[in-house]
């Protein structure tokens, strides 16, 4: 048998070879993808909250708009060109410019009410507070 | 061409001796994303350094190499997990030679939003001069 037992019933034997596909196409893909997602994220949990940060310098934070909708995480904004005032020569063009737009979707629903963001030295920082009705309730088992 | 001087805005891998202060420290060195374009009478440079202090950047320009290096800050929320790693933060090191032309004494800073604006004038020779033509 080419895939473990568990999966072989009631499922699509070609699901693994498309995971498989799938793994492969991210391993050669790699940092190729990253670089397109702009800005760069890092996302950190604990039991009662969500931070994510981003790496956006050079947006105007008036610019930046940040949007929550139940788990769904959003950062979008526009990073304009600097003035390099009149008959400027480039050498060098790296810095990209534009609209962006990323989205994530959170591992819990967060409280929309509750979250905090901050822009300094060109990242941002965003605190999201799980919501009340999302947290784990233990349920206490009774004994006879 | 203005553009394709050579001397100008080339990068170069810098000798550890000079710049032994990162060394020191375990952290990956990013070069980061620059822009570079040339005004008549001064260069201006600007890098993406996000996450990086005002007091933690080190700008140095020697002999015509100016050498740019900032340091992120790398605290990271206390009792969390990571969820998911878009980013490790570092140090930022990028080296340039600008040649003669550039000044050390007129080099201005700016650090806002995380990006890092370097305006670095001629020095008075490099300048084009306008020599008057008499007629008769």
């Amino acid at each position: 048998m080419f895939w473990p037992e568990s999966r072989m019933f009631g499922m699509d034997p070609f699901a693994e070879l498309r995971r498989l596909q799938r793994e492969m196409n991210r391993l050669f893909e790699g940092y190729g993808e990253a670089e397109c997602a702009w800005p760069a994220i890092n996302l950190w949990s604990n039991r009662d909250e969500v931070v994510v940060s981003a790496e956006a310098p050079g947006v105007d934070p008036k610019d930046l708009k940040v949007t929550v909708q139940n788990d769904i995480f959003t950062i979008e904004g526009e990073r304009k060109p600097e003035d390099l005032g009149e008959n400027a020569v480039t050498h060098r063009a790296e810095r990209e410019f534009g609209r962006f737009s990323r989205s994530i979707r959170l591992p819990y629903e967060v409280d929309n009410s509750k979250v905090t963001a901050r822009y300094r030295n060109g990242v941002l920082t965003v605190t999201l507070p799980r919501s009340e009705v999302s947290k784990p309730k233990q349920i206490a088992v009774a004994t006879e | 061409m203005k553009e394709n001087k050579q001397e100008t805005a080339v990068e170069t891998k810098k000798p550890a001796e000079t710049s032994a202060v990162e060394l020191t420290r375990d952290q990956p060195v990013f070069a980061p994303a620059t822009d570079i374009a040339e005004r008549e009478d001064s260069f201006v440079i600007l890098c993406d350094l996000p996450g990086v202090d005002e007091k933690h950047v080190d700008i140095t320009l020697e002999e015509g190499v100016l050498t740019i290096l900032g340091y992120q800050d790398t605290a990271t929320p206390a009792d969390h997990e990571w969820l998911y790693r878009g980013y490790t933060p570092g140090v930022f090191r990028r080296a340039f030679t600008l040649g003669s032309e550039a000044d050390p004494n007129k080099i201005r800073a700016k650090l806002a939003h995380g990006v890092l604006r370097l305006e670095i004038g001629k020095s008075e020779k490099a300048q084009p001069r306008k020599i008057p033509v008499q007629t008769e």
